[in-house]
């Protein structure tokens, strides 16, 4: 479904992503693990177009979507959640997650060339009965997702982000990747300054999203839960991937723990520098 | 051949009193992110320090030069003393508004001291020419190239070898980590500001001896020109401002030898616009930088918009379109209908820099071209006034897009920037395109305000119009702003990395918010041509960009009835307390400062 080769981008002397080949299936979860500044975000940021790389091709079902714009990328049905947290502060939990359903509205965005973007702008003043649907069944849809987060966004639906509380956020922002019904969802570090609990239920909410068959690469500091949820697990440091497989296997293989100790940090304490 | 070597010496010339300035600009960014546009004020300010050093104090030049930069340099302290550092911790647009604001009440007090006329300021050196080749040089060439390269040199020595200076060069390479390895960085934005104002002051200094003439509209035109020479050389790239300046000098120079002088700030501007394009980190640095990773949700002010309940606007507009009907003045209704046609631009510039956070200091412009539309529309192909004026909304939203559509990836100070000299290039084509604009001497005889055949000249009729224009406006606006635009717009705004994530285009929202809010601005341009019968070049200039800016941020950023509020209050207000028109400006700078510094969500809050 993704397949990424000899995918690298340099900073100028630093190669933060070097020659990287990925796989990836529909309806896997991989998850990349590696020390802070191994290059696992900036891999995030060239596949979801946010940056272009220097070389190496990125296909997605089939097409070279290498470069391609992120608002292509977009509709094309990848959804990324961010590792700082980007919620747009002053609007409202429900049209944050709006805002993720945004490449599926069709009645108020009509694909007519040239004179799209004017009739786009009429069809929101005027707002005939089939644009009032469709922004009323998207509403419907928002409900049924900030539902999944059991009682944690829906009694603050009408409040702005910026008032919510970190873990708040992050599910907003899961909450807006899933209102694009994604084919492929990119998580960059989810339980980022969450505690157990949360963490427990954020771990539960992926796994469920993985049962309904989405194909998910994740970008996790948290051992465990990387272990229980990953189909496959690969490691990267220093820009470079030096190992892959099932988490049992890579959690034993003598690079990978020369990676993690040899920056002084193990895997499990570093999820709070992180953060 | 000779003419051109004078040309190229007029250029570095001209170029290196660009780099006093341009040097400052950098220097300022480099540290702390900030254009600054009170840069040019504090060149006014220098420029005068001289004239009184030089005519009332007959200082001798040495001292002169001495004496200007000291002061100016007490200039740049206080400003970041008083007008920056309380707002450290503030909001991204609140540092920029804050520089504009500061920037508008020196200009004030300057023309309030010295009165806007002109003056000469004699240059104190013998009046001969050198020959130089095939060309010829003055002592004052002499003067200013000694002067910039000798500041060049100190400010090399002072960041190379000193600790101040090394602290400078930490702090702008990166801010928290010079402040974790304990570096003062509220001395460094000092020495930087006192720096800056220095340079910045002795360049007024010498501009004004070299033409022999100093007026308050140098202000302006410097912070222009400086910022233009640091963004072509590379926001916060001090070598590169350098650069840029000359390179600003050379080519203003030569395009005045090939075109004539009227064109040498359209070439000044469109080398802006060119290299913000092409290279928005400025032609030395290189093309794909790392992006940026800015917080969220921190451009503007987090605040609950006061809901006023419908109830209350309707009574509160009703109130309005009846007031007529009472035996009110002329005067009153005259002030009011200054206040409508004002609140449609606040309208348009609230859409566009409070929900859209493009912040833009041309919005005159816009008027402008409303206005000329309207104007020859009705004049010279006789089209009925009602259906010109629409006329000139609808340019003014197809023309305005197309002109800042350059800009549209850009973000925040740039922005401004960009559309500051958009702005200026409006002005300057219609200054100059005299087939189509009748130039300098500008349209006169424009027919008065008429619907459907009925003239409309009784302040009542002028009156209910212009409101009831601007009610169905805010209406529009409020609608939009309820629709999925209205959320997309806002998006954008908080986080555009985001935001493009999710699909949306930056270029196709942009626009939008562009097209809707020029329509409302070139309406108003439109109305106002009608109402004034006669319009130039100058009828719509950068102090209405502000007064709207001003209006906006009184009434709240994106806030709809905020606009018409914030445009009532600073209309009427002055009004009511009789403040005689030159203090005017004055307030709306202090107006602005203080709502930056005490209450930047504005009366209503940010939507």
């Amino acid at each position: 479904m993704l397949s990424l080769r000899g995918l690298t981008r340099r900073f100028g002397g630093l190669t933060a992503v070097d020659a990287i080949d990925l796989d990836l299936a529909k309806g896997e979860l991989v998850s990349i693990i590696g020390p802070n500044g191994a290059g696992k975000t900036t891999l995030f940021n060239l596949v979801t177009g946010l940056d272009r790389p220097d070389a190496g091709t990125i296909h997605f079902e089939g097409q070279d979507i290498t470069g391609l714009s992120p608002e292509r990328l977009a509709a094309g049905g990848i959804a990324r959640t961010f590792q700082l947290g980007r919620v747009f502060g002053n609007l409202s939990v429900m049209d944050n997650v709006l805002i993720g359903a945004h490449t599926r509205l069709r009645a108020v965005k009509p694909a007519v060339p040239v004179i799209g973007p004017l009739l786009e702008l009429g069809l929101a003043l005027l707002r005939p009965a089939s644009v009032k649907a469709e922004e009323e069944r998207l509403r419907e849809e928002v409900r049924a997702i900030l539902a999944r987060f059991g009682e944690r966004l829906l009694p603050r639906i009408d409040q702005p982000a910026y008032s919510l509380s970190y873990a708040n956020r992050r599910r907003v922002e899961i909450a807006r990747a899933l209102a694009l019904k994604p084919r492929l969802l990119l998580l960059d570090e989810p339980t980022a300054g969450m505690n157990p609990t949360e963490t427990a239920e954020m771990q539960a909410l992926v796994a469920e999203l993985k049962a309904e068959g989405l194909t998910i690469l994740l970008i996790e500091h948290k051992l465990e839960m990387v272990m229980r949820l990953s189909d496959r697990v690969i490691v990267m440091d220093e820009g470079r991937k030096i190992a892959e497989g099932p988490g049992e296997q890579v959690r034993v293989d003598s690079k990978v723990i020369e990676a993690y100790l040899g920056h002084g940090l193990s895997g499990t304490s570093e999820q709070d520098s992180a953060a | 051949m000779s003419s051109w070597l004078d040309y190229t010496i007029n250029g570095l010339i001209v170029g290196n009193v660009y780099a006093l300035v341009a040097v400052g600009l950098a220097l300022i960014f480099g540290v702390s992110r900030l254009i600054n546009f009170a840069q040019g004020s504090i060149y006014l300010v220098g420029a005068y320090i001289g004239w009184v050093a030089v005519v009332q104090l007959h200082t001798p030049l040495p001292l002169t030069i001495i004496v200007v930069a000291v002061a100016a340099a007490i200039v740049g302290l206080i400003i970041e003393r008083f007008g920056l550092r309380p707002l450290q911790n503030s909001v991204r647009i609140a540092p920029l508004l804050a520089t504009i604001g500061i920037s508008f009440v020196l200009d004030q007090l300057v023309m309030l001291t010295f009165s806007p006329n002109p003056r000469a300021l004699p240059s104190q050196l013998p009046d001969v020419r050198f020959q130089v080749g095939g060309g010829t040089i003055g002592p004052l060439d002499l003067l200013i190239a000694g002067v910039g390269l000798t500041s060049a040199f100190l400010l090399f020595v002072f960041l190379r070898y000193s600790k101040l200076g090394w602290a400078v060069r930490a702090a702008s390479q990166d801010r928290d980590a010079a402040m974790q390895m304990g570096v003062d960085v509220n001395r460094v934005n000092q020495a930087v500001f006192g720096i800056a104002a220095a340079l910045g002051g002795v360049s007024g200094m010498l501009v004004g001896m070299y033409y022999n003439q100093i007026d308050t509209a140098m202000s302006l035109q410097a912070t222009l020109k400086g910022v233009v020479a640091e963004v072509v050389g590379g926001a916060g790239n001090v070598p590169g401002a350098v650069i840029g300046s000359l390179l600003l000098g050379l080519v203003e120079s030569y395009g005045v030898a090939v075109f004539g002088t009227s064109y040498r700030n359209l070439f000044a501007f469109l080398l802006l616009v060119v290299v913000l394009v092409l290279r928005p980190n400025g032609l030395f640095a290189s093309a794909r930088q790392a992006p940026p990773e800015p917080l969220t949700g921190t451009f503007i002010a987090p605040s609950r918009p006061v809901r006023i309940p419908h109830w209350a606007l309707a009574v509160a507009a009703a109130g309005f379109a009846l007031l007529p009907l009472f035996p009110v003045s002329f005067y009153v209704l005259q002030t009011l209908i200054n206040a409508w046609l004002l609140g449609m631009l606040a309208l348009s510039l609230t859409l566009v820099a409070g929900t859209m956070g493009q912040v833009s200091l041309g919005h005159a412009a816009l008027l402008a071209i409303g206005a000329y539309t309207s104007a020859l529309l009705s004049l010279t192909l006789n089209v009925p006034v009602g259906l010109a004026v629409i006329g000139g909304g609808l340019m003014s939203a197809a023309l305005g897009t197309l002109l800042i559509s350059p800009s549209f990836r850009l973000r925040g100070h740039y922005v401004s920037i960009a559309t500051l000299a958009i702005g200026e290039i409006v002005s300057l084509v219609i200054l100059n395109w005299e087939s189509v604009t009748r130039g300098p001497i500008g349209i006169s005889g424009i027919p008065p305000l008429s619907l459907f055949g009925y003239d409309l000249i009784s302040p009542t009729s002028i009156y209910w119009f212009s409101f009831a224009v601007m009610v169905v406006l805010a209406l529009l606006q409020g609608r939009l702003l309820g629709s999925h635009l209205g959320r997309s717009f806002r998006a954008i705004r908080d986080d555009d990395i985001a935001a493009r994530a999710y699909g949306l285009s930056l270029n196709r929202y942009k626009s939008l918010a562009f097209i809707f809010g020029g329509f409302a601005a070139g309406v108003s341009g439109g109305i106002a041509a009608h109402l004034y019968s006669y319009i130039n070049h100058e009828t719509f200039n950068t102090q209405q960009s502000i007064l709207a800016l001003t209006v906006v941020i009184l009434g709240g950023l994106g806030n709809v009835v905020g606009a018409m509020l914030g445009a009532v209050a600073l209309v009427g207000l002055p009004e009511v307390f009789r403040v005689a028109a030159e203090y005017r400006i004055l307030i709306y700078g202090i107006v602005l400062l203080l709502l930056v510094r005490f209450r930047p969500q504005g009366l209503l809050g940010t939507m």
